[in-house]
């Protein structure tokens, strides 16, 4: 009688999961985590929870590592092969949105009220991608450092301005004490250069392109703020406070081995300096005239145009905005999550963490990249302009140059959509 | 005069294997700074790297690292991936390309020269050129499988293999060698009765040890190293080679150790290989030298 039972139960139950397997329908996923254990089990956590939470869906994932992953979107676009759901960087968003990769989502818009501005990819008037973090970037010191060159320790009301930021790097190169005074991460070629130094730029005034038009970079990337940027970005390397040149084993330990002053930062490393020297300060960014400035906008979750089941895809994505995930994803990788109640929830962003530095800063000096489909043209334009007016390029002739070439894109694509 | 040419002997052989041993370390002193990374702790490889401890398992040695990349990564996987598609390859590609260039040499067949300068022509052409056309020729794809016709070959082996098994270098290999063979084998092969089949079988191809070491060596390589193309057609974990698999290690906080682990594991296909064919590969290079 109990094995009859027992028999009766296992076919009850597996009628009714063969039921639910059938009533599901599959939903492809691509994301860059591959390589990172952490967040590899934080995604697979998600859809394990969401496959189990209803019947309607059931998401598969394929991981790529992230070095690989864009082209690996654009060959699968190309091929016609992409999947439900992908996740794309914040400031490549427009472009797979007006490249026909991307269609907008469909989730209520009233639960991401408030996120961070940085984790709401909208283009073109519709929200195309969400993300469950942000990243921020800080200028890392030392308290100890501050004490001995006697600088003020500046705050996100009053941070420094750019003579004060100037006169901190003079203190530290006549010291003596370090081989640089500032280290930008010179070694971080690709998109570190428009993330982490266009900001420098949007502080002086200027920027990569007009924002009014997003026609055009006359004015914005050659105009007087901009030249003065340029110049002041130049005279860091010709004034003997940063190098132009660096082994990128010194960008990943040159401040904990006390070669730099001062680094320039992102909230991926905090732990590690933390754990080097615990009396590590993540400052805000200097005020170089139009108000202190970093980059923002991190990884995203969108939906590919060519998915036959948004509403399964958006509904997925609704799904992994939970506080609870934006915690897990920041105790795991230490990212910023989007909410201040996920923020609450977390070790080191919660009140009196200690990255809950980053999380004000982000809210409060975080810039997003341009916000234009030509962007993927104009961050390698910017790349090259901060490398060659660096290595001692004449800035007004590079500026005018990449305005030109800018330009020359923007025409090239009708104007992107604009 | 005697005594003074024995000298010179002497230093002449001094110096040859001065510069011999200075050559030798120059080239395998990568080496060696990617297996003593692969045994350090990322600090102390990276403060190692400015003085000539980087190249001396010295201080906090363990393999560790080893144990860390099989973790991050299904290297395993990676490699055998990598010695499917590269070996398939390579098999192939010596059978197809030696078989297309006996007949450029021995056949007589009308177009021939045409065909084969066209072929030649296509080694001025680079692969990224021509990527994307055939990625989409790739995706629609016809294939007759376990189950039945199919559509599309991404995610496979054979997109990985079959576009490259033939290529104009190859051929070009093989054509130079085959005309330098002896006429007279071939004609008192055919005066004998020897059929063309035969005569590449019994004749030619036991004669092309070096070339066909050459060839397979190159091609290795090539194979070996892809990683454009196995980034733009496979999208599936259990399909990607071990180049495709580097880019695992690339995270924000980069893991140096691990890298150079998983180098020094993924090199060793490469140098067993090499091993294996390295005589037949140097007598192929000394016989081309000596043609001249």
């Amino acid at each position: 009688m109990k094995y009859a039972l027992l028999s009766t139960g296992a076919l009850i139950a597996s009628v009714a999961y063969g039921t639910m397997a059938v009533a599901q329908t599959d939903l492809t996923m691509w994301y860059h985590g591959a390589g990172n254990e952490v967040e590899s089990n934080i995604i697979n956590q998600i859809i394990t929870d969401f496959n189990a939470s209803q019947t309607d869906w059931k998401v598969s994932l394929q991981s790529f590592p992230q070095a690989a992953y864009n082209d690996s979107v654009t060959a699968g676009a190309l091929a016609g092969n992409l999947p439900d759901i992908l996740d794309v960087d914040g400031p490549n968003m427009p472009n797979w949105a007006w490249a026909g990769y991307m269609q907008p989502l469909q989730i209520d818009e009233s639960i991401i009220a408030d996120f961070l501005p940085g984790t709401k990819g909208v283009w073109d008037g519709k929200l195309y991608s969400i993300g469950l973090w942000d990243a921020a970037i800080a200028l890392v010191t030392r308290q100890s450092y501050l004490d001995e060159l006697g600088l003020r320790t500046p705050t996100l009301d009053q941070p420094w301005t750019k003579d004060e930021f100037m006169a901190a790097l003079d203190a530290a190169k006549a010291s003596g004490k370090f081989e640089y005074a500032f280290d930008p991460g010179m070694a971080w070629t690709g998109e570190w250069y428009p993330y982490a130094f266009s900001p420098f730029l949007q502080s002086f005034g200027g920027d990569i392109i007009d924002r009014s038009t997003y026609m055009t970079a006359e004015g914005a990337l050659n105009g007087e703020a901009a030249n003065a940027w340029g110049e002041w970005w130049q005279g860091l390397f010709t004034g003997g406070y940063a190098q132009v040149t660096q082994d990128p084993a010194d960008r990943d330990g040159g401040f904990a081995a006390g070669k730099y002053a001062f680094s320039w930062n992102g909230n991926w490393a905090a732990l590690g300096a933390l754990k080097t020297f615990p009396d590590t300060l993540f400052l805000p960014a200097p005020d170089f005239g139009n108000g202190p400035k970093i980059g923002a906008a991190s990884w995203q979750f969108g939906v590919s145009a060519s998915s036959q089941h948004p509403d399964g895809a958006s509904a997925f994505i609704q799904f992994a905005l939970q506080d609870k995930y934006l915690a897990a994803f920041s105790n795991g990788i230490g990212l910023i999550p989007a909410t201040p109640s996920a923020a609450a929830m977390t070790d080191n962003y919660k009140e009196g963490g200690p990255m809950a530095v980053f999380f004000e800063l982000s809210a409060a000096q975080g810039m997003l990249r341009p916000v234009t489909p030509g962007y993927i043209v104009e961050s390698k334009v910017f790349e090259k302009v901060a490398a060659d007016i660096a290595n001692g390029a004449n800035v007004a002739d590079t500026l005018d140059a990449a305005v030109d070439e800018i330009d020359a894109d923007i025409a090239k694509n009708n104007g992107y959509g604009h | 005069m005697a005594s003074i040419s024995a000298d010179n002997h002497g230093l002449r052989l001094v110096v040859r294997y001065m510069v011999l041993t200075l050559v030798a370390i120059i080239f395998i002193f990568p080496l060696v700074f990617m297996v003593v990374s692969s045994l350090k702790p990322d600090q102390q490889l990276l403060a190692d790297t400015s003085s000539l401890r980087a190249f001396l398992p010295v201080g906090d040695i363990s393999v560790d690292n080893y144990y860390a990349a099989f973790k991050r990564a299904p290297v395993g996987t990676f490699v055998l991936n990598s010695v499917i598609i590269t070996g398939v390859t390579v098999v192939l590609s010596l059978f197809i390309c030696s078989m297309a260039a006996f007949s450029f040499v021995f056949l007589k067949w009308q177009g021939r020269d045409l065909i084969l300068s066209i072929i030649l022509a296509t080694l001025i052409v680079p692969f990224e050129t021509i990527a994307i056309p055939l990625l989409l020729l790739s995706s629609k794809l016809p294939w007759i499988g376990a189950h039945g016709l199919e559509w599309g070959w991404l995610n496979t082996y054979r997109v990985q293999i079959i576009p490259f098994i033939a290529d104009g270098l190859t051929i070009f290999l093989f054509v130079q060698y085959f005309k330098d063979l002896p006429g007279e084998l071939i004609e008192a092969a055919r005066v004998e009765g020897a059929t063309w089949p035969q005569i590449y079988r019994r004749i030619v191809m036991p004669l092309s040890g070096p070339v066909l070491a050459t060839a397979a060596i190159l091609k290795f390589l090539a194979m070996y190293n892809q990683y454009l193309w196995p980034l733009m057609v496979v999208q599936q974990e259990e399909y990607r080679p071990v180049m495709v698999g580097l880019q695992y290690f690339f995270q924000l906080n980069r893991a140096w150790g691990e890298i150079m682990a998983y180098l020094s594991l993924i090199t060793v296909p490469v140098l067993a290989f090499y091993l294996v064919l390295q005589r037949a590969f140097i007598a192929s290079i000394a016989s081309t030298g000596v043609k001249g």
